[in-house]
């Protein structure tokens, strides 16, 4: 079994609609993966199906060694520590300071204060923000503000670092510094990249697998891929 | 040691959480402090009424007198009935002779009376004192009804209790302490409503902190807990006031009633240790009373 595996899975919402549809495809330990398609095509669907944000209704959805599908939701917290989440909107808490909002997950299990700082301080190393640990997320740029999400996602050393449009709120120049950073995660870390994007030169930049969805359908799945989706649907 | 770590961390965040939604707080630990002092007070006094009740209850006997000509042996067999009886309790039965109760009226008369003369004159036959039972029941609402049972008894000439007490009294004191539990529970109900208020306004203002601790996998437990000991404070808190009066007032009103509550009848319990077990009851309710709401609404809105 690969570190990831999903079989004939699908996911129809309540309201009727079919996001994903008979997905089959597997990711291995250390790939960097991009998973791209026109809006609504299941991309965020998909994602939130690997942190089991959402169930899949029918198919089997395994990542490192869990199966989401028959998760409890009292147990989903620990798929989540072995998962590292960025968002386009970077979700940070605007009363905390850098350190401590990608201190804010160790503190909550219950960590010492002094085995938490070396994590922190090289995951913000990591992404190039030793130097603001101190300030708060509203006196840092959008770029600076999504390396402090990604930080803390990496602090707790994940197996899989999932982003989800990362670079969506950001301009082209920034786009790129951040997608450098995750990839050097990839390469440094040997975490497992799960990337939703629409930004064409990002995908084809980096040169990684590709993995396209067309109405919750796998409508291409290319190592050393190019951006193929189809951005007029 | 995280288990401490995890609590203590979250006993500061629930207290930050309520000085910051300061007037939901307040309005809930007032809520909490009159519902407990309302309760404190009904304790106190179904505590001391009750206490007279008991007193009154096993002062409550029925008299039953066997017919003045019964033989030996017919007047234990009406000991023999009223031990089959189960309101009766078999080891609190007092027999008195004829003998002993003339006895027991001459040294209750002055010797110089009229009554003392006839009465001592009075020789084994012609005594016309009627030997007695004296019966004590274990429920006194069956008073009544074992008093007719005794009366069927063979050779039993009449049956005695105090009617008055029983038919008007203690039906009083039932109500009176039925209708303090109704307002009590629903006092209680309210309570626990406006505490749910507090902690889903809460729940609301942290929700952002709330979606980022599921995303980076902290346990539901730790994710509840601020708000269940954010409940506990504003039941603890809310017990103060009730706690500190009931003790001041109790023993205020134990020196300046003389020992007794409103009436010579009723003589008051000490306050010590009285007054610390009715606040040990205070504090606990207070605590589960908070703890309740709050876990009630963290279940609701959290969906976790």
């Amino acid at each position: 079994m690969k570190f990831i595996d999903i079989k004939n899975c699908y996911k129809v919402y309540k309201n009727g609609v079919t996001a994903i549809a008979d997905l089959t495809l597997s990711i291995d330990k250390g790939e960097f993966v991009f998973v791209t398609g026109a809006s609504g095509c299941g991309k965020s669907t998909f994602v939130k199906l690997l942190y089991r944000e959402e169930k899949p209704t029918k198919g089997q959805v395994w990542v490192g060694g869990i199966n989401v599908a028959k998760l409890y939701n009292s147990r989903v917290y620990k798929l989540r520590r072995k998962l590292g989440i960025v968002f386009q909107d970077f979700k940070l808490l605007p009363k905390l300071t850098v350190y401590e909002n990608v201190s804010f997950g160790l503190e909550n299990t219950g960590m010492k204060q002094k085995e938490i700082k070396p994590l922190v301080l090289k995951a913000l190393e990591r992404v190039g923000l030793k130097e603001k640990i101190r300030s708060f997320p509203n006196q840092l740029s959008g770029g600076e503000q999504q390396r402090v999400c990604i930080a803390r996602a990496i602090v707790n050393d994940p197996k899989v670092l999932i982003c989800d449009e990362p670079t969506g709120n950001l301009d082209p120049k920034t786009s790129k510094e951040i997608m450098k950073v995750i990839a050097n995660i990839n390469k440094e870390m040997g975490t497992t990249v799960i990337t939703v994007t629409h930004d064409k030169e990002i995908v084809n930049s980096l040169k990684k697998r590709v993995i396209t969805l067309d109405n919750g359908v796998l409508a291409n799945d290319t190592m050393k891929g190019k951006y193929t989706a189809d951005e007029s649907n | 040691m995280k288990a401490i770590r995890i609590f203590f961390r979250n006993v500061g965040s629930a207290l930050k959480s309520i000085s910051r939604n300061l007037s939901l707080s307040m309005a809930s630990i007032i809520c909490t402090s009159i519902t407990l002092l309302i309760v404190g007070i009904a304790f106190v006094l179904s505590a001391n009424i009750n206490g007279f009740t008991k007193d009154l209850e096993s002062s409550l006997a029925i008299f039953v007198y066997v017919d003045k000509d019964a033989t030996e042996e017919e007047i234990e067999a009406v000991k023999s009935k009223l031990l089959e009886i189960k309101n009766i309790k078999s080891d609190q039965i007092i027999y008195k002779s004829k003998a002993q109760l003339k006895d027991e009226t001459l040294s209750n008369t002055d010797k110089n009376s009229a009554l003392y003369t006839i009465v001592n004159s009075w020789t084994e036959e012609n005594n016309p004192l009627k030997p007695e039972y004296l019966i004590s029941v274990k429920e006194i609402e069956e008073l009544a009804s074992t008093a007719e049972t005794i009366r069927k008894i063979n050779k039993v000439d009449s049956v005695q209790y105090s009617e008055d007490v029983v038919d008007n009294m203690i039906p009083v004191f039932n109500v009176v302490e039925k209708v303090t539990w109704i307002i009590i529970i629903g006092l209680i109900v309210v309570t626990i409503f406006l505490i749910c208020n507090t902690i889903r306004l809460t729940i609301f203002a942290r929700k952002s902190e709330i979606e980022i601790m599921r995303l980076v996998g902290i346990s539901n437990f730790v994710i509840k807990l601020p708000f269940v000991i954010e409940g506990l404070f504003l039941g603890l808190i809310g017990a103060i006031v009730p706690v500190t009066t009931i003790i001041l007032g109790y023993i205020i009103a134990y020196d300046k009633m003389d020992h007794h509550l409103f009436t010579n009848l009723i003589t008051m319990i000490e306050p010590m240790p009285f007054v610390i077990y009715v606040s040990l009851i205070l504090v606990a309710l207070g605590a589960v009373i908070g703890m309740i709401g709050s876990y009630g609404t963290v279940r609701k809105y959290l969906k976790i």
